[in-house]
């Protein structure tokens, strides 16, 4: 489903006026894998907020029709359901949910996770959290789907793996996928495109179209190569 | 092993100086009840049924009004978490009447409800609800707004967005709200039952001293004691460790 941003705005009021996000125009067709990138504070978190509704932008609009999900950077995991009862949390809203347990069992099975359907919460490690995050958010069978930053607090080894099957994800279920990361690398592996955002006010200063073929891996030189001139250029506007 | 072998060894000292402070003849026995004749008054009152009668009868009060406090205190403690000005108003109205023993209530309750149960009945909500409502209202207020960020996002709405969120992030909280008002309960009740006598083990502690038996006195306090110590243990403990557990919060013992 196509998502389109149009002078999308927003200022925050504290003892004085400070504007986080200016005037972003965006159109992102069904199906793309986008990443935005920026540095810490430009206004990231804020504009995924505002795409899924969460808050209203000052002025502009979100023109979008279907649901969008946000997956939040420590899987906001709620630790009173175990991991298929998570899984499950927004089948609860749908209408005609009957067979909620097995949808998010084939979830389960989707991000690797089968046989830890009954698992708590902490006893996951971040890795398993994500994957479980990922699963509720792919539930409601969202037409956008949000992560903010959640690969952030992994290791290496482990971000690696779920970049791959987050590729792997994306191209099986074919959703829309908005990405916010401040890793460079992370945007060349995922993103059909690149949105370099700068800091105060949060603005749009470049877009890069990636034509690496897929599945990209994070160390090889191409991606490698392509991460530092994009990265020279965050830097730039930072 | 080690907490059970302790725990049986501190008990058999215990009532061992007991009975050493009996024989040794300080205080004449109508003041000191031996450990033998404690142990009497306990056999004789369950034997009677006047024990198990009281026992009912208490129990019976003490869960009624237990009841009615916890759903009035979840309302309440929902309601000043949520609304603002009730914060202001009633939200101060609960601190300040907690200062309040819920035992000071019985007068006025004596005069609204008549010589009646309701009257104590009356007196053990006061004694609950409060802390309840605080202990929930605190819950509501520190549920993180990541949880609810995600709900709303997920589709929960309204009423279900309290149901399926807020209610159980807060529900660590209520729970230690309610053993705290299942004790504040329990006090009322027998300070209740020991000023005005209705079929009751504080009444039975009032006919003690009445009847100048002091081995029945302390055969009903063991009783209180005995039943406090059940229900912490079992039913609020059980539940505080296994919300514990499932949470992964710092292990409880």
């Amino acid at each position: 489903m196509r998502l389109e941003l149009r002078g999308v705005s927003k200022a925050f009021d504290g003892s004085r006026r400070v504007a986080a996000l200016e005037k972003i125009n965006v159109t992102i067709e069904s199906g793309e894998f986008v990443c935005i990138i920026g540095p810490s504070g430009c206004g990231k978190s804020t504009l995924l907020s505002i795409i899924a509704g969460l808050e209203p932008p000052t002025s502009g609009d979100v023109v979008a029709s279907g649901s969008r999900i946000l997956m939040f950077q420590d899987g906001a995991l709620f630790p009173w359901l175990n991991v298929c009862e998570n899984v499950e949390f927004g089948l609860r809203f749908l209408e005609g949910n009957g067979e909620r347990t097995q949808r998010a069992m084939q979830l389960l099975k989707l991000v690797h996770l089968d046989g830890f359907a009954e698992a708590r919460i902490h006893e996951l490690s971040g890795g398993m959290r994500q994957r479980v995050s990922l699963a509720r958010a792919i539930a409601v069978d969202p037409a956008v789907l949000l992560l903010d930053e959640p690969f952030g607090a992994l290791d290496a080894m482990t971000r690696s793996i779920l970049h791959t099957e987050l590729q792997e994800i994306w191209a099986q279920t074919t959703k829309t996928i908005v990405f916010v990361t401040h890793n460079v690398r992370e945007a060349v592996v995922l993103g059909d495109r690149v949105l370099v955002m700068s800091p105060r006010p949060g603005r749009i200063v470049a877009e890069h179209r990636i034509e690496l073929p897929r599945p990209r891996v994070i160390d090889s030189p191409p991606v490698s190569a392509l991460a530092r001139t994009i990265g020279e250029e965050v830097m730039a506007h930072a | 092993m080690r907490k059970t072998v302790s725990r049986i060894v501190f008990f058999a000292s215990l009532f061992a100086l007991w009975e050493l402070l009996v024989r040794a003849r300080f205080w004449p026995d109508y003041l000191l009840p031996a450990p033998g004749g404690v142990a009497r008054a306990m056999t004789d009152g369950f034997r009677d049924g006047d024990f198990l009668a009281a026992i009912g009868g208490s129990l019976r009060r003490l869960v009624i009004g237990y009841a009615i406090a916890i759903v009035a205190g979840i309302v309440i403690g929902l309601l000043i978490a949520t609304v603002q000005w009730l914060n202001d108003t009633l939200g101060l109205l609960v601190m300040g009447l907690q200062a309040l023993p819920s035992i000071c209530w019985l007068p006025l309750a004596l005069l609204w409800f008549g010589l009646s149960e309701k009257a104590i009945v009356f007196v053990v909500i006061m004694g609950a609800v409060l802390s309840i409502a605080q202990a929930t209202a605190d819950g509501v207020r520190n549920t993180p707004p990541i949880y609810m960020n995600a709900a709303r996002n997920l589709g929960a709405r309204g009423i279900r967005l309290y149901t399926s969120v807020v209610l159980p992030s807060a529900l660590p909280s209520i729970v230690t709200g309610m053993k705290l008002g299942w004790s504040f309960a329990w006090r009322s009740l027998m300070a209740g039952e020991l000023l005005y006598a209705l079929p009751g083990l504080g009444h039975l502690l009032m006919l003690g001293r009445e009847m100048n038996d002091m081995s029945q006195v302390v055969a009903v306090m063991l009783i209180i004691v005995i039943l406090g110590l059940l229900t912490d243990h079992l039913v609020f403990g059980q539940w505080e460790r296994r919300i514990r557990r499932q949470r992964g919060l710092a292990s409880a013992r």
